[in-house]
């Protein structure tokens, strides 16, 4: 069972061809690293797979829901981390989870910065916020876009075991990235210039 | 109704940081330049008062517009409600609504102390309340669709003042008509109105998607 799948997919954006046919799926359980130069359409493929770009040829289809994690975070900075978190959680699944934003924070070891405002954390500390907010959405199918820019040693392992468990719970995972990352089993794709 | 918790954060947003204080402010500032400029005439300025609260609420429609949509498009919201199949023009209704609770209400209450600044008599002002009722959802409206077609540009907020001020025109005309007397004229704002309001959302979402891509 496929769950993302790529057909003969091709990419412009203002003007310049990026990629074309491009073909590849992923199903439950698996992963695909996406790699490439800067400018080569890394984040543009991720955008395809999320539906918020049309593909100029080709089909994009997916079987279930997505969760996208890109540079912008997507969190208010003037609310709390948890308020912040909270919000998303109230708009999956029609009511407030605290106790899914404090297990998703609890995962990415925010938990202790639950109540500052999300405008004060460091770099990394942003990046493994929006991994929570990939967390409480519960969706199957992860996008990963550079997960791992500005997260240190520890918080890298920490992504790549939460990516392993995602996995072994059905879940896969499609992540681009120029950074390498040790995950088991992946497939990959480079992207050429 | 899934959109429950994007009218309350923004109408949580709308009132953080001052921003209806901001709203008041500038309107009864606007509100008060007529008298200076027309000078002290009490006749006057309790003829033309109606359409003076009109023109200031107006403006101070135009005010947050660069606070509506830009700074969600910038930090990746709108695609994060895109990615979970909510369709735009529902989402930019969701914020016209909000934009309206959070915008409306101190307007209206300012409206009271204008007034009285320019020593409005009790119809008058209970016709003109009446009529920013009727009207201030078309203002939200306007203002929502406006921030979306302007979302992303340099200069966002003297090009929106082009988009949106003639747009607003029939709202000025039936507003400050049914301040001086007239049920026709309510009647007309209605009308305006209920367009303004029912057409917004899709040209809001078309815009949002259009600066998406």
């Amino acid at each position: 069972m496929t769950a993302l799948a790529f057909h003969d997919v091709s990419c412009v954006r203002g003007g310049r061809a990026l990629f074309a046919g491009l073909t590849f799926g992923i199903a439950a359980g698996e992963a695909l690293v996406v790699t490439g130069a800067n400018g080569t359409g890394k984040s543009s493929l991720l955008r395809l797979a999320a539906g918020l770009l049309a593909p100029t040829e080709g089909t994009v289809t997916r079987s279930a829901h997505v969760a996208l994690m890109t540079e912008a975070a997507a969190l208010d900075r003037d609310s709390t981390l948890a308020h912040a978190l909270g919000f998303w959680a109230a708009l999956d699944r029609d009511r407030q989870g605290p106790e899914e934003v404090s297990a998703a924070l609890d995962r990415v070891a925010l938990a202790h910065l639950a109540e500052v405002p999300v405008r004060l954390l460091s770099t990394g500390q942003r990046r493994r916020a929006a991994l929570a907010r990939v967390l409480v959405s519960a969706a199957p199918i992860w996008l990963l876009d550079e997960p791992a820019n500005g997260l240190d040693v520890a918080a890298v392992e920490r992504l790549e075991a939460l990516i392993a468990a995602h996995r072994d719970g059905g879940g896969c995972v499609l992540v681009a990235t120029h950074l390498s990352l040790a995950i088991a089993g992946a497939a990959s794709i480079e992207l050429a210039a | 109704m899934r959109l429950r918790p994007l009218i309350a954060r923004d109408v949580r947003r709308g009132y953080a940081g001052g921003g209806a204080t901001l709203v008041i402010v500038f309107f009864l500032l606007v509100a008060t330049l007529f008298p200076f400029a027309v000078g002290p005439d009490a006749a006057l300025l309790a003829r033309v008062g109606g359409g003076v609260i009109w023109a200031a609420a107006l403006l101070a429609a135009l005010l947050p517009v660069e606070r509506l949509i830009a700074p969600d498009l910038e930090a990746g919201v709108l695609d994060q409600m895109a990615v979970r199949h909510l369709a735009l023009a529902p989402v930019a209704a969701a914020k016209m609504v909000a934009h309206w609770l959070a915008f409306a209400p101190p307007l209206m209450g300012a409206a009271v102390i204008a007034a009285g600044l320019l020593d409005l008599p009790g119809a008058v002002l209970l016709r003109v309340e009446a009529g920013l009722l009727i009207g201030t959802p078309a203002l939200a409206a306007l203002a929502v669709a406006t921030a979306a077609l302007t979302a992303g540009l340099r200069g966002a907020g003297a090009i929106a003042g082009l988009v949106m001020l003639p747009l607003a025109v029939p709202l000025l005309i039936f507003g400050a008509g049914a301040a001086e007397g007239g049920s026709a004229a309510l009647k007309l704002l209605g009308a305006v109105s209920l367009l303004l309001v029912a057409g917004a959302p899709f040209v809001a979402g078309a815009a949002i998607r259009a600066a998406m891509e």
